[in-house]
Parts: structure tokens; sequence; C-alpha cells
């Protein structure tokens, strides 16, 4: 196992939660020193640009250019929102990152608020966490009674004030607009696009949205510097660190932080320690439940954002999860597909109506009554719905039938010839 | 006289929190956490109280109560057993652990025991992906679940302990 540099796991010790005094011991909050007492915004937004930071929720969007997209220089009310409604299947590091280092998202929260001129923030936590929520609560005032937070911050004259909201369920909500909606107290049905969140978020007001762990990146960059942080990735084109959540069939399914472009090998071989059971590998979702099925043909690929999206697939949320050579890929993609049908808020046709037919689709196959026409409907479905969907939830939910399509068309055509699953006895 | 949907002080807080907030309809889902944790469910009651604290219209509440799926609108158990049987979950027997819960409680998903001590919901994926098969009874996360150990969960959470 070849040793790397940790960032966001530094602090971790299991069953422990990190709070001010260690934080503080361990280098936190120089960062936001440095930050306010030597960096003008401009300087900070240019530098977590030049980092090459990818937001880490799973779309993948550079972090630095989201920024230059904010009005930063317009004075009044603006947002800071950080998405922690964490609920892609798979995917648990934010958890397991607030749980483990609360204060690395606060004083990111802080830096990314003064790089923006930004005087209100929002951290938003799903139902499900609330030992998360309890940690940041604490934080928060840890960070308040420090000086960190409120009015003149370490005297630069920057104010900022963060709120903590808690949700009460459903996955769209870690759809940005949708949040927003949330957050307003409003049904919480996606937005429109554009204007983008950045013209008209929060109560109409300029608003950026990050990951928590996207947030909780910055006080590193401003501590080491872009260059040390793209330096971080294994890959050229890459940056920085991840952190991948194991599951699924493996023999140890933990979180681990990892560079960015290690290869899909070498995590499942020394982190996840090789398939369980002495079985053999079949299949992963590489980054959380939207994203297309990797095989073990990609065992040398380089998790990161572009070698992922070359063999069709997605970095996503960094949430591996591993499918034995017992697995049954038209029962899984079936199970993803009902959670996506259930999450989906109805707002929109191709969403609401279409992801049901598909899971209709895909039990039929399952249950060995399915026809050859069946998968020819499959695929329409996947064309009907990519693209045509008011939000990315229904696209999202087409990246595990897409590639269990293109991947696995033989297993499919396996249960209609058969008139069974085949990988059931 | 029946017990307060909220007690004074909590209603109190609400409504000063409200009348400092710049958008009281932001504290919706507090308001809505409130009245649920102190009742179990959100009766129609619980609505029309909420509504009037935010300054709002009870259907304004309903629309938003009615989205999440952990604001119940309907009344529940003492407790309520959620089991995940989201991919991980799936990929390590959560189907069997879902059945086993049935088995035990004598209940099927969406129902109570006659005792009201326990309803049983499924559940999207937890955020336990590496300890899964995974449930939550009240706020309290379970993982690494067979049947030994849900026995033993039930024992104690049906004693009001935990395990």
């Amino acid at each position: 196992m070849k040793k790397h540099t940790l960032l966001l796991f530094k602090n971790r010790r299991p069953g422990e939660t990190v709070f001010i005094e260690e934080y503080r011991k361990q280098g936190g909050y120089t960062a936001l020193f440095k930050a306010l007492r030597e960096m003008t915004p401009a300087e900070i937004r240019d530098t977590v640009k030049a980092s090459g930071l990818r937001g880490r929720g799973g779309a993948g969007f550079p972090t630095g250019t989201k920024w230059s997209f904010f009005p930063s220089d317009q004075g009044g009310q603006k947002y800071l929102v950080c998405n922690g409604d964490e609920m892609e299947p798979g995917t648990y590091k934010d958890r397991v990152l607030i749980e483990a280092d609360p204060h690395q998202l606060v004083e990111g929260m802080i830096i990314a608020a003064y790089a923006m001129q930004i005087p209100t923030g929002y951290i938003f936590i799903r139902y499900a966490y609330k030992n998360a929520f309890d940690c940041l609560q604490r934080a928060l005032a840890e960070a308040s009674e420090a000086g960190f937070l409120g009015k003149n911050i370490l005297g630069s004259g920057f104010s900022f004030e963060l709120h903590l909201h808690g949700s009460a369920g459903r996955y769209i909500l870690g759809e940005e607009t949708a949040l927003l909606n949330g957050l307003e107290g409003k049904r919480a049905n996606p937005r429109s696009k554009p204007p983008f969140p950045a013209v008209r978020g929060l109560f109409d007001k300029p608003t950026t949205v990050n990951n928590v762990e996207t947030l909780a990146n910055v006080p590193h960059i401003i501590n080491g510097g872009a260059d040390w942080f793209a330096s971080l990735a294994y890959t050229e084109g890459g940056a920085g660190t991840k952190l991948f959540g194991l599951s699924g069939h493996l023999e140890s399914t933990e979180c681990h932080e990892l560079p960015i472009g290690i290869t899909l090998g070498d995590v499942v071989r020394e982190y996840g320690k090789g398939v369980w059971q002495g079985r053999r590998f079949k299949a992963c979702l590489p980054g959380g439940a939207s994203t297309p099925y990797l095989t073990a043909e990609h065992m040398t690929v380089p998790l990161d954002f572009a070698p992922l999206e070359q063999v069709g697939s997605r970095l996503g949320t960094g949430g591996v999860t591993v499918f034995d050579d017992h697995t049954c890929m038209v029962e899984a993609t079936l199970n993803l597909n009902r959670f996506f049908a259930r999450e989906s808020c109805g707002w929109c046709t191709p969403c609401r109506d279409g992801l049901p037919y598909v899971s209709w689709l895909l039990e039929k196959i399952e249950k060995g009554q399915g026809t050859m026409e069946d998968i020819d409907n499959l695929r329409h479905q996947v064309h009907n719905i990519n693209g045509r969907s008011f939000c990315a939830l229904a696209m999202g939910a087409m990246g595990p039938v897409e590639s269990l399509l293109r991947l696995f068309e033989e297993e499919i055509v396996d249960h209609i010839r058969k008139g069974r699953c085949p990988l059931k006895s | 006289m029946t017990k307060p949907l909220l007690n004074l002080e909590k209603t109190e807080q609400l409504r000063s929190h409200a009348a400092q907030t710049e958008h009281p309809r932001e504290l919706i889902v507090d308001v809505l956490r409130a009245i649920q944790e102190e009742n179990g469910w959100v009766p129609d009651e619980g609505i029309e109280l909420a509504a009037s604290i935010l300054g709002l219209s009870p259907l304004q509440v309903e629309e938003v109560a009615t989205f999440y799926d952990k604001i119940f609108r309907h009344p529940v158990g003492k407790k309520v057993i959620h089991v995940c049987d989201s991919i991980c979950c799936w990929s390590r027997g959560g189907e069997w652990i879902v059945q086993i819960l049935r088995e035990k409680l004598g209940i099927d998903l969406g129902e109570t025991t006659s005792d009201g001590e326990f309803t049983l919901l499924p559940t999207c994926c937890l955020g336990a992906c590496g300890e899964a098969p995974a449930m939550m009874i009240g706020f309290t996360l379970y993982g690494n679940l067979d049947a030994e150990k849900i026995e033993a969960i039930l024992a104690k959470e049906r004693s009001g302990g935990r395990p």
C-alpha cells in the first residue's frame, strides 16, 4: 500500500469526534487567519480555481468556476449553502467526515463566504444524520465562541452568520434547487434553470451551493496552496484526494481518503481487501447509485472524473458498491430503479411515470416473463427519459439501466430465454 | 383535557423565533418536527397549529408536511423502525432483514404492532452502507444486522433501553 497524504481524515480516530481544542492543536483555523489577514477575496477564489478542486457531491463541477460565476462584488444579501443531504445509495462519506472532524466544514464555509463576500450561510443536513447534526451544532457554538463566526471576524470587518437546518427526508432535496425550496419552507420540487442559483437562489438572492466534502477541502487548499493540492492526485488532470465509501460485496467496507486517480483495482484489493467470501468481482457502481456500472475489465481505470467518463461512467460521490459473481444485475438494477422511482418528486412526467414503467419492465424480466421486445422497450425508455426530465434525478436513474443494457445484455437475454432468473436456483 | 400538541414553552419559543426571522416560513420543518417529537406524528390540529405559529395557511403547511417521508401524517407506534431497502443493504441481505422484522413483529411494512410499540417502514439509504444491512429505530442507527442482533435490539428497544 503506497503511503499518501491525508487532509480530510488526518485527525480521524475511530469512534471519536475532534472538536475545537484538538482541531486547533492540529493546525485548524490557521487557514482562516491566513485567508482573512493575508488574502483578498479574489485571491482566494483564484487559488481555489487554480487548485482544480471539483465538486464532491456527484456532479463534479469545478468549484472555482462555480465561484467565479458568483456576483461576489455585489452588495446586499447573498447566501452560501452547504448541501449535506447525502442520500444517494452507497454514499456515506459526508457523514463520516462530519462525525470525525466537523470544524473543517465550518472553517471551509467561513473562508468560502469571505471569498464571495457572503453574509449568511446554511448547512442543510438530512434527517437521518442526527449525530452529524449534533456534532455540527456543537462545532458552530464553539466557532462562535472563538470569534470565528458572527460580526467582524478576527477584526477583518467581515461578518458571517451560519445556520444549521435539519431536514425531514427525501432524496430529491439533494438536488440544489429543490434544496433551496426546502430551506425556504416550500414543497421541495426542483426549480427550472436558468435562472441559476448564483443569480437567483435562496429567497431570490444570489446563492452558492456546495457539497460538504467540497467545502471541507477549502482550508487545506488555502494552507497548502493550489499546486500542492493538485499534486496530491495520481492522475495528470486530477486534483486532491477523495473520500471513497466502500460497500457491497467486499471483505472490508469502510470509508477511506485516497488520492484522486487511484485505480479501481487498488481500491478493491488494498482497501476493500478483495471480494468477500472468495468470490469473483462482477461489477460495481463507482460513485453512487446513479453512476453506470464498471466491470472486471475496468480494474486499471483511474478513479478520476475524465478517465471514468471515457469508459462511460462517472466519479459521482465516490461511493463504490461492489457486486460479486452471484449477483443478478437485472435484480440489482431493479432495486436501484425502484429507489429512484420512489424518491421521484412527481413534478415531471418522464420521471414520475417513466421510472415506474422501467421498474415494471425490469421486474417482468427478472421474473422470467420478459420478451425480447422488452429489451427494446427498456432501451427506448432510456432514450426517452434522458434529457427530457426536469432535473437530474431521472437521468441519474438511467445510469445503471443504460449500463445494464450495454454491459449485461447477454444476462438479460438469458432471463428471457430461460424464463427465469439464471442466477437463482 | 387532552394533552396539548406542543407544550407552552416550546410553542412560545417557536413563535418568538418566527417573529425574529425574516422568512418565518423557513421554520416549517422545525415546527413540524417539534410537533411530531411531542406527539409521535402530526395530526390535522398540528398542521393548523404550525400554520398559526408561522402565519401561513394550513394548506401551505400541509403541502410541505406531505412531501417529507419522515413527517408522519398518520398515527405511528411509539417507535418507528426504518429499515433500509437500498442497494448496499440489499446486496448484503436487506430483503432477509425485512422478512425477519416482519416475522418477529407480526406486521407488514407500513403497519404498527397491536401493542402500539413499533411501526415498520422501509426507507431509502441511511448512509450506513459500510455497515449494511442497517436500520434506524427513532434516531438510533443499527448496522451489521442479523437475526440474533435484531432479536436483542427489539427486546431492548421494547423495554425502553438500548442494547
